[in-house]
């Protein structure tokens, strides 16, 4: 059914339509607005044989989701960015654990200094953690990748991480298609798991492993990830059998094939640079999109099928690797690697600056001109930098950084975007 | 197996055979039907105090849950020499996560029961987490908080030997005053532990008021047993703390680990009781008053006290602490009447 809803509540209506079982909930802005619906539907009873829990922590929501996923139930959580960080160790433990819980990573940046909005820093932070991470580029991909999200994680016994912009898309109004019982039912069936805390059957789970064996039970991790690297195409054709919608698969491109130059991006900034790209193009510009869905398992070989023909790469990306540059760019080189190709990092939007089409225009026509260097900040205030620099440099007791540029600027809530 | 004859007798101690007793009076342990849910083949030293403590508590749990029980294990020395694998202990469904959510993962076991239960997916199975005191008191202790609060239907049994016993004798907040540890060395002048901190979460559990709360020894087995059983007869949040000694933090004899728990008890320095909705409801009394030299003079923990000059005043702020217990809670008869 056609809806105009918010971005948390259409991804709340399609958990529920997954039939959880159990879903824990801790608050933490971006997210709230999807628990806070889970959590109403629960209570008046729309979601049959659910149990709602409001946590004390997010390691508590992690921790729940492992007990209650080890005990058989479709579990779901949701969190983002410091709530992420808090817990890691569960999330982790429920990867090695082999738990199918499906948790939405609103994309939030990660302090200090504090900031609540978009950027990917948070579950880029998580890329090694043996969760599968699926980006939603739109709500309406936000939503179709939670309903393919259970199917997976139960599949291959891996969790997977759903993330989607904060804000830019949890906060959005705008019109998606909610599919209805039957369908979902359809696609989704009910949750088998490999190893479940029964009495019938008892199992000890979480025993140690000494160097006899890690190696091999690491390797499995990974395999259980190249196997999801199969599998994720395949759900998105059966999703599309069902739903009659393209959402999901491990990467989306967009008129790449004759494209001397491409960008890479992933979740909802595809959007503007696709504008840019349209209106590039019209002026002649050879240039492409690649949005990746899957950042993991990373899909090497389909991001080098479509990057084999460009003469030039930017990925722009929502995060930065202190002291190297990008991360997903880190990934991407590695896809080219033996292409002969010229690699340009873009790190932009950090903590929710905007990323607009002006300055996508700039960025794309230096790297067309060959006058992009290999890693850019896009739209860096320079002065102020250099100040708070200088400043350093002739004071020792030169303060709080992030409190003396924000002095510097001074009051401009107003000027950002 | 055919029921083993008991030989009768009496011990001279308040120790009484099974024999004496009728079939229903005897304890879970003396049944050969019992589960043996933590088996024989563990890796504990020689008179762990948590061992035994953990086999007495879970069989008496899983007796009462008909044999219908989950547990699940914080990080800490019940969890690592239970589960050497390819070997496990565990005759029953168990799971380890990791050092601090115990708790929780409780919580998630009981939430999930609860909705397989409503779709007929599953029977009536009980939830136990359980730990050491690092586990419970310190870094599992949000999680504790939150499922007490919540008043989750899991019981949480804490084995409390007063420290990271299992990376080497650490302090945590369950060491004791002047207590040597790993952490806390007896140097300086305040050797061992010092006073004025820790704390003691059977009241803080009481706190939250939730349906049971209550302490025991490895020395009244009896009287664990009818706690835990009488803790799985209630549904919501359940606390049991039970204190065991460990013959390798503690620097004691393996052979005198009941000893050291009942002087525990005796001397006053761990009281015995229990607790429903926040009110405590029943002590075990001290049957034999003993100066708390008696408890310490064992334990090479507390060595530093009895040197060439015995630390008589910090053996006075120990006993004081232990004076104190008493009077709190009522651990005299006379001060009962």
């Amino acid at each position: 059914m056609l809806k105009q809803t918010e971005g948390s509540h259409a991804v709340a209506e399609a958990v529920a339509l997954c039939r959880p079982e159990v879903i824990c909930a801790y608050p933490i802005s971006p997210q709230t607005h999807i628990v806070e619906g889970l959590g109403e539907m629960v209570k008046a009873g729309e979601v049959a044989d659910c149990e709602f829990i409001n946590v004390e922590s997010e390691f508590a929501a992690m921790s729940v989701a492992i007990g209650s996923s080890a005990t058989g139930a479709r579990t779901y959580t949701a969190t983002a960015s410091q709530g992420l960080l808090f817990m890691v160790e569960a999330v982790y433990n429920a990867a090695g654990l082999g738990l199918p819980i499906v948790m939405t990573v609103a994309n939030r940046a990660i302090g200090a200094p504090i900031n609540i909005w978009n950027d990917h820093s948070d579950s880029l932070s998580q890329r090694d953690c043996g969760w599968i991470q699926l980006f939603a580029e739109t709500n309406q991909e936000a939503l179709d990748l939670h309903i393919q999200a259970f199917k997976l994680a139960e599949e291959v016994s891996l969790p997977v991480m759903v993330c989607m912009d904060g804000f830019i898309l949890t906060h959005a109004y705008e019109r998606v298609d909610v599919p209805t019982q039957e369908q979902v039912d359809a696609f989704l069936p009910p949750y088998e798991p490999r190893q479940m805390l029964d009495p019938k059957e008892p199992v000890s789970i979480g025993a140690m492993v000494g160097p006899e064996a890690f190696s091999e039970v690491r390797y499995l991790a990974h395999a259980k990830q190249m196997q999801a690297l199969e599998r994720i195409p395949q759900l998105a054709e059966q999703f599309k059998a069902v739903f009659g919608r393209d959402s999901g698969g491990l990467t989306h491109s967009y008129l790449v094939d004759d494209a001397d130059i491409v960008v890479v991006a992933m979740g909802s900034v595809l959007g503007t640079i696709k504008d840019t790209v349209d209106e590039m193009r019209q002026e002649g510009q050879r240039i492409g999109v690649l949005g990746i869905t899957s950042y993991r398992p990373f899909p090497l070989d389909s991001v080098r099928a479509a990057l084999q023909n460009a003469q030039r790469v930017v990925v722009l990306e929502k995060s930065l690797a202190v002291g190297i540059g990008g991360i997903l760019s880190t990934d991407v080189r590695m896809a080219m690697s033996g292409l002969q190709l010229h690699g340009h990092t873009v790190v932009a939007g950090l903590g929710g600056r905007a990323i607009t089409r002006k300055s996508l225009r700039g960025l794309f026509s230096k790297a067309i001109n060959g006058e992009l260097g290999h890693l850019t900040f896009l739209d860096l205030d320079w002065n102020v930098v250099n100040k708070q620099l200088e400043r350093e440099r002739t004071t020792r007791r030169s303060g709080p950084a992030a409190e003396s540029m924000l002095r510097d600027i001074g009051v401009v809530a107003a000027r950002i975007g | 197996m055919s029921f083993q004859p008991v030989h009768f007798y009496q011990t001279g101690t308040f120790t009484v055979g099974n024999r004496l007793l009728s079939a229903e009076e005897r304890s879970v342990q003396a049944n050969v039907e019992r589960t043996n849910s933590l088996n024989s083949g563990h890796r504990a030293c020689q008179g762990c105090g948590e061992a035994l403590g953990a086999r007495y508590a879970i069989d008496a749990a899983m007796n009462a849950a008909r044999g219908r029980l989950i547990a699940a294990n914080a990080t800490g020395c019940l969890e690592v020499f239970s589960t050497p694998y390819p070997e496990t202990s565990w005759q029953i469904p168990w799971i380890h996560s990791l050092f601090g959510n115990t708790a929780a993962i409780g919580t998630g076991i009981a939430a999930a029961i609860k909705v397989k239960r409503q779709k007929g997916q599953m029977d009536d199975v009980r939830v136990v987490a359980q730990g050491g005191d690092g586990g419970t008191t310190d870094i599992g202790f949000g999680c504790l908080s939150g499922m007490f609060e919540r008043n989750d239907d899991v019981l949480y049994i804490c084995y409390d030997n007063g420290g990271y016993m299992n990376t080497g004798v650490q302090r945590s907040s369950a060491t004791p005053p002047a207590a040597r540890t790993a952490t806390t060395m007896p140097v300086g002048p305040e050797p061992g532990n010092v006073f004025g901190q820790g704390k003691f979460v059977p009241a803080i559990a009481m706190a939250h008021e939730i349906p049971y709360v209550a302490t025991a020894t490895v020395a009244d087995l009896r009287d664990l047993e009818y706690k835990v059983t009488k803790a799985m007869g209630l549904r919501g949040a359940r606390y049991i703390h039970i204190l065991v000694p460990c013959p390798l933090g503690w620097g004691a004899a393996s052979q005198d680990t009941i000893k050291l728990a009942r002087l525990a008890k005796e001397t006053g320095i761990f009281p015995v009781f229990e607790a429903e909705h926040g009110e405590v409801t029943g002590v075990l009394k001290i049957r034999r008053p003993q100066p708390v030299e008696e408890y310490l003079k064992l334990q090479k923990r507390y060595a530093h006290l009895f040197g060439k000059k015995p630390a008589v005043e910090t053996i006075a702020r120990l006993q004081a602490a232990a004076d104190k217990n008493i009077r709190k809670y009522g651990l005299l008869d006379q001060e009962a009447n």
